[in-house]
């Protein structure tokens, strides 16, 4: 049984938060929500437990895939269900359990109507998340990545905002039309391999023009999903929209998944194609970084502020691999996990006031602090964090990621570090207007301090930015090899020696 | 004496549709009208029957009967399985909407046996007459089951023009057949292609007959241009008559398409596919257009058939063997998707009240989650969304196309599908994210809940593990073809 357990964690670590969700949904009683909550808590928390031996089992050594497991899926097609993981994906996927446990306690009290289908939501998209990260065959991969639109759509449009109709669907078809030109890449690949499997992508030859239109077909999905400038414009719309939770997971795993899949996909399977891009690509970055943070500063709405922050620093993550050097690599999937706990801190912490105001603006509030002390210096860390200040995780993955840049070009340095005066700018001058200065009305003065559960959340978060910002080695030994690994297979060039017939 | 014995035989569940389709229309006459669930129960019965005489003889061996106008092979029995399961469901889903309006009666399962018996014999044709009397006889029934609704003008309406339109069409179909058979000499199918394969060069009058034959095949499909008549008698119809000529039809046009163009026309293959190639085209694109603009939900599910027709033709057009496989996989997806989404409007649909509106959806999710569930697995399954039927079957076409080199078309229909996703997600967002206006509790037998279940429910597993129906759908292909 143990033995089982060991050879199938992956599948556990999928399987078990899907059929927590199922079990949620079909045990639900609208009229005792706590039983449903409890259940949904208990789901969690195992799902959480089955993907802590993903790190103990680790080899750090191995810059390969491990946990390997599959079984031949759909012969017809050749499609397998086919699972691993290596240095890049495992911390992914403890982030993404983690932050569904952070979601569900966060959900507690906040969600009255129709707790059971939010809670299964949420578990079930931690599933599929997890199958998008662990995935090795790309029609699987491309099922748990189209899987997991359902219950996001699901969620922001049944408990999301008062436009939250526009945004969910915009958000949908946004990500369909790049997943299904990432589709048509796929079967062109299956009609000249014989297979799904991602590691015989890897070995296909192809000649320049053939592999850059299959690079822009994967940079289209991912590029929408990451979200990359000029295809972010559905992200600040689903954070507004969204409820706490829902912004959470899109900020910190769902943005993730595109940056993962440049690396997995787009990057090695046409690897000539993204040297030839790269100016473009890091242009693109470099666009997210200074002018998307130069338009987080004229928000008036928090989510919306921190969306675009999100953009921006998710622009590192792309220029990081555009880098093509060891640090500046490392430093992206630092930046990823980094974001991933700070941003899903950010979002929370707009949930706080948000369940006690019921507003987003920034001019709805002011003087903060003088109520919610235990509050504003959560708040303000997460904020410092946010702006990268030395010692919290937000400097690390940025510092390693400019770094890396100044290798290639101090330009691209140059232009990369203006995010560490706007980031402070835009970040610094929100948590000013929010918490400091006089109490701003009396809505402010009646606002209770954190209660116990967003405490606990909070401080949880506020210890994982610490400890990722003053140990980074954490995470840089797991995926050091992968690392390695990954920067030679892009260097080796898949140009085939003569051209194929009928090109 | 022999050969008449296996001649009837061969057609065994054929002849039991008929003469139980005649024993119904006998029996309602003298069977009190509270005792009507005796003609249902024997409706169901003959369906049974017939399941098991053409799953007994089926074999991948091919045999023919009635001097070769007719063919039982391996495509013909899945099809006619097919045929039964979807009929059975029909018969299902439409009982209480039939009792509640009056329909409840004899005519309407004689005639939806006697279509039933049109598409059998449509599968099993291997003679130009045999499909087209097949044709006949299941165009003639759907006419007189449109206008089933007597005093309703606007069934009426449809059923006329149902009835003008598809007698042009027929007559279209019936004049490309005669063209054929002029240059070739010969009915039969086989015969037909053994004369073109001659190698004498292939005259006009004969690709002529082909333009014939492809745009009265084109009307019964639904593509477009030929598609006018689909969403006025999809609207118009009673809904429980919708749910018929929606459904099964397709799996007969789809055999007949198959049987007419592929088994007695392949050397005009070149000819026939840049005609698909254009309607195919054509549907997509305005069958997911308009459907956009619809607010009547029956008569987006219309549009959304021609839609459908379009991914059908694209694995048609590729002229593979895997083009052909993988066509009959949508085609048979696609009716289990139409099976359960009518079978939906007429779950909600109560005395007066037809739930065929975009609106009558509203707030299902806090009416019935169950059912609200359920018809979201129907409508991500018919915009192609994963882990459901509707995604492998638009992945299987659009792979065939591809590898039959039509990569530009294929990103258009990609495209497409994305239009195509607004609408879908539209009854999805009716459902879960607006409050409700109707709140009656649904009423429904059990038997029709779980039926319907199941249906919706196939979408998703069968999506999970398409493996079986692929296994199906190339068997029935490769024994039948090569």
């Amino acid at each position: 049984m143990q033995n089982y357990f060991y050879h199938h964690l992956l599948s556990f670590a999928i399987w078990l938060p899907v059929l927590a969700g199922v079990v949620v949904l079909a045990s639900a009683n609208e009229n005792k929500p706590n039983a449903t909550r409890w259940l949904a808590l208990l789901g969690g928390l195992l799902s959480f437990l089955v993907t802590i031996p993903l790190y103990t089992q680790f080899n750090f050594a191995d810059g390969g895939l491990q946990f390997q497991e599959g079984f031949s899926w759909i012969p017809a097609f050749n499609i397998n269900y086919h699972l691993g993981a290596d240095g890049l994906a495992v911390p992914l996927i403890l982030l993404t359990s983690f932050t569904t446990l952070i979601v569900i306690i966060a959900a507690w009290e906040v969600i009255e109507k129709r707790v059971a289908q939010y809670m299964a939501c949420f578990l079930i998209m931690s599933g599929l998340m997890i199958g998008v990260f662990s995935a090795l065959d790309a029609i699987l991969y491309y099922v748990f990545w189209e899987a997991m639109l359902i219950p996001m759509f699901l969620v922001i449009g049944i408990w999301g905002g008062p436009n939250r109709v526009y945004a969910t669907v915009k958000f949908f078809l946004y990500t369909l039309l790049g997943s299904l030109l990432m589709l048509v890449a796929f079967i062109y690949l299956y009609l000249n391999t014989g297979s799904f499997e991602i590691a015989d992508f890897y070995r296909f030859p192809m000649p320049l023009q053939v592999q850059i239109l299959v690079f822009l077909a994967f940079f289209v999905a991912f590029a929408v999903k990451i979200p990359m400038w000029p295809v972010h414009t559905w992200l600040p719309d689903a954070h507004v929209e969204a409820p706490t939770g829902g912004s959470v997971v899109l900020a910190a795993i769902a943005l993730k998944l595109g940056g993962y899949s440049f690396l997995r996909f787009a990057m090695p399977i046409a690897p000539d194609a993204a040297h030839h891009l790269t100016p473009y690509m890091i242009s693109l970055s470099l666009i997210a970084i200074v002018y998307i943070a130069l338009v987080a500063l004229v928000q008036k709405d928090m989510k919306k502020l921190i969306a675009y922050s999100s953009i921006s620093h998710m622009g590192f993550v792309t220029l990081g691999f555009f880098l093509f050097n060891n640090i500046g690599l490392e430093g992206a999937i630092v930046q990823m996990l980094s974001h991933g706990f700070i941003s899903a801190a950010m979002f929370l912490c707009v949930g706080v006031l948000y369940d006690r105001v019921h507003s987003r603006q920034i001019e709805a509030y002011g003087g903060v602090a003088n109520t919610m002390p235990v509050f504003a210096a959560f708040a303000v860390f997460f904020a410092m964090a946010n702006t990268g200040l030395p010692g919290t995780s937000g400097f690390v993955g940025e510092f390693m990621v400019i770094l890396g840049a100044i290798q290639i070009n101090f330009w691209y340095a140059f232009l990369a570090a203006f995010t560490l005066i706007f980031g402070a700018a835009y970040t610094l001058w929100m948590v000013k207007r929010v918490f400091y200065g006089a109490v701003a009305n009396d809505q402010v003065a009646a606002l209770n301090d954190l209660n116990k559960r967003e405490f606990f959340i909070l401080a949880t978060l506020a210890v994982l930015v610490l400890a990722l910002g003053v140990y980074p080695q954490a995470v840089t030994d797991m995926t050091n090899a992968t690392v390695n690994e990954l920067l030679t297979h892009f260097a080796q060039s898949k140009l085939p020696a003569s051209l194929p017939a009928g090109l | 004496m022999e050969t008449i014995r296996y001649d009837l035989i061969t057609a065994l569940p054929e002849l039991i549709v008929l003469c139980m389709a005649m024993v119904i229309l006998l029996t309602d006459l003298f069977i009190s009208p509270a005792r009507r669930m005796v003609i249902y129960s024997m409706a169901q019965l003959t369906l049974l029957a017939a399941a098991y005489f053409s799953f007994s003889s089926h074999a991948p061996s091919v045999s023919t009967a009635f001097s070769g106008a007719f063919i039982d092979d391996a495509m013909a029995d899945v099809l006619k399985l097919m045929m039964y399961l979807g009929t059975s469901f029909i018969f299902v889903y439409s009982r209480q909407y039939l009792q509640h309006r009056g329909m409840f009666r004899g005519e309407f399962y004689a005639l939806v046996l006697f279509s039933l018996l049109g598409m059998m014999v449509m599968v099993s044709g291997q003679s130009m007459l045999t499909l087209y009397v097949g044709l006949e006889l299941l165009s003639l029934s759907l006419y007189a089951l449109v206008a089933m609704d007597r005093d309703n003008a606007k069934a009426t309406e449809a059923a006329m023009k149902y009835f003008v339109l598809g007698a042009l069409a027929s007559g279209m179909l019936l004049y490309g057949m005669s063209m054929v058979y002029g240059m070739t000499g010969s009915l039969n199918l086989a015969e037909i292609n053994l004369a073109l394969m001659s190698g004498a060069k292939i005259h006009a009058v004969m690709i002529l007959g082909l333009v014939f034959i492809v745009a009265g095949l084109a009307f019964k499909l639904g593509a477009v241009p030929f598609q006018m008549w689909v969403p006025d008698v999809y609207e118009g119809s009673p809904t429980a008559v919708t749910l018929l000529i929606s459904s099964v039809p397709k799996l007969a046009a789809f055999a007949f398409v198959i049987r007419m163009l592929v088994q007695a026309l392949p050397t005009l293959a070149v000819d026939w596919q840049q005609m698909l190639m254009i309607m195919a085209v054509l549907s997509i694109l305005i069958g997911n257009i308009t459907a956009i603009a619809q607010t009547n939900l029956k008569r987006m599910l219309a549009y959304s058939t021609i839609s459908h027709i379009g991914f059908v033709l694209y694995g048609l057009m590729s002229a593979t063997m895997n083009g052909f496989i993988f066509a009959m996989f949508y085609v048979v997806s696609y009716v289990l998707m139409t099976l359960a989404g009518f079978g939906i409007i007429l779950l909600l649909s109560r005395p007066g009240f037809e739930a065929d509106k975009l609106d009558d959806l509203k707030g299902l999710n806090q009416r019935s989650p169950w059912h609200a569930f359920l018809m979201l697995i129907v409508m991500f399954s018919m915009a192609g969304v994963p882990p459901t039927l509707g995604f492998y079957a638009k992945f299987s076409v659009l792979q065939a196309a591809l590898a039959a080199g039509y990569i530009w078309l294929v990103v258009f229909a990609v495209l497409m599908a994305v239009i195509g996703a607004f609408y879908y997600l539209r009854v999805i967002k009716l459902m879960y994210f607006d409050a409700p206006l109707d709140t009656h509790a649904i009423t429904a037998p059990m038997d029709t809940r779980v039926v319907l279940g199941f249906n919706a429910m196939a979408l998703l597993v069968i999506g999970l593990m398409p493996e079986k129906l692929m296994e199906i759908c190339i068997y029935a292909i490769t024994s039948s073809l090569s």
